[in-house]
């Protein structure tokens, strides 16, 4: 998931009839599938949960810019180099639209970036790790992009009209951005040297483990599933998201005749999916916690861009300024 | 970002269509946010008109649905084809 552990501020769920009238009112309209939009009465938890998960997703998706701009200059071909700026074109539309909806419930962009920049919110984990090799490109748009999009499907559906929306825009380019990455891992496997072949591999092994944890702690070590899955701002669990990437990857993973860094990964006739390996949940909470390859580089990779970029934004007003001006003489 | 304005975007996805609200964008003045609406919602053909609009020249009407905005059409049911019964020889108008 772009957006882990976002804190609900709940001390566990009310019933309807514990509910003030119009918490009951709109609570009624959410199980009756019934959108909310921006100028309805919501819940202040409600509110802030989605602040901190739209913000979140918001900031992940351009930091998620970053390890891949690292391979921008140096694309083995023309078609690749534009392939990948097409890519990461769309990740910043997908912040954009992000922001806006985010907007929309009345908190700050600028805020909300400053407080990433401060590291008060979090970005997605799997930003932090390093692109080490071309083939880190075809990992992060097959497994990476994969996961957003087993993550994303069901936020189509999320009660709140303008992040359900942003979500229905975003998947529809999601696809192209997996199919690229597995593109790119295909070849190498097909028409690669011994030592580019073992490039896919390594890329698979470092990308595994952090992928599955794209969707967050194990149920029974989430404790803001609950609320979340009541306001139906999430539809489905962590593990079962995972579960579904899983089952949907292994046979694109054999198919490149590649394997997975989990011995204990195999099909289950009994359960119909594929059995997979503990997670180590350790590196997760260390990498939230700020304990990452390059969790700080990104940042301040972000925070230079800011800055560096002000003169640009000051030049746009003052020309908007002038030509104001002109037009009013 | 501050001092930029927010519009809202528009876009005609086909000719004879109608614009449809698409989001918003952050920008100096419209032109520039008719280049930043066209690379943000349009990178992929989706449109071939766009309309941009400060989003504070919009007048909405209240948000919640229990508001009686809307309350004088409920009960005008005269105002639908369904009330007017017909016979069958007839009931294909």
């Amino acid at each position: 998931m772009y957006a882990q552990q976002v804190d609900t501020g709940s001390k566990g769920l009310k019933s309807l009839d514990e509910m003030s009238p119009e918490e009951r009112h709109f609570q009624e309209k959410v199980d009756a599938e019934v959108r909310i939009e921006p100028k309805n009465w919501m819940p202040d938890g409600y509110r802030k949960t989605l602040i901190r998960q739209i913000s979140q997703h918001a900031h992940s998706e351009i930091v998620g810019m970053l390890p891949e701009g690292n391979w921008l200059t140096r694309a083995p071909s023309l078609k690749r180099k534009l392939q990948l700026m097409a890519k990461i074109q769309d990740e910043a539309g997908h912040g954009l639209y992000l922001y806006s909806a985010m907007e929309t419930l009345g908190a700050d962009r600028d805020e909300e970036i400053e407080k990433l920049h401060r590291g008060e919110v979090k970005f997605s984990s799997i930003f932090t790790y390093p692109t080490l090799t071309w083939a880190d490109m075809g990992a992060i748009g097959w497994l990476v992009d994969g996961a957003a999009i087993v993550n994303q499907v069901p936020l189509q559906r999320c009660s709140y009209g303008p992040y359900s929306r942003a979500m229905i825009r975003v998947c529809k380019e999601e696809s192209f951005h997996q199919r690229q990455g597995y593109e790119i891992l295909l070849t190498m496997m097909r028409e690669g040297t011994d030592e580019q072949k073992e490039m896919v591999q390594d890329a698979i092994n470092r990308f595994w483990w952090p992928s599955l944890m794209m969707f967050g702690p194990s149920d029974t070590n989430s404790p803001n599933s609950a609320q979340s899955m009541a306001w139906k701002i999430k539809r489905h669990s962590n593990d079962e998201l995972r579960q579904r990437f899983l089952d949907q990857t292994v046979p694109q993973l054999e198919f490149l005749g590649c394997t997975a860094p989990d011995p204990d990964l195999k099909w289950n006739e009994e359960t119909g999916h594929y059995d997979f390996g503990e997670i180590d949940w350790q590196e997760f909470f260390d990498v939230l916690k700020g304990h990452s390859p390059c969790g700080v580089e990104r940042i301040q990779q972000r925070k230079k861009a800011i800055d560096e970029g002000q003169w640009v934004r000051d030049a746009a007003v003052a020309y908007a300024e002038k030509k104001q001006a002109n037009n009013a003489a | 970002m501050a001092d930029w304005t927010l519009f809202e975007v528009f876009v005609r996805s086909k000719h004879g269509l109608n614009h449809k609200h698409v989001g918003s964008v952050h920008a100096a003045d419209a032109t520039m946010a008719l280049e930043n609406a066209r690379e943000l919602y349009t990178r992929r053909s989706e449109g071939v008109s766009i309309w941009v609009v400060p989003a504070e020249q919009i007048t909405a009407s209240a948000g919640d649905e229990k508001e009686p905005f809307f309350d004088p059409a409920d009960d005008k049911v005269y105002r639908h084809a369904s009330f007017y019964k017909l016979p069958p020889e007839v009931d294909q108008m």
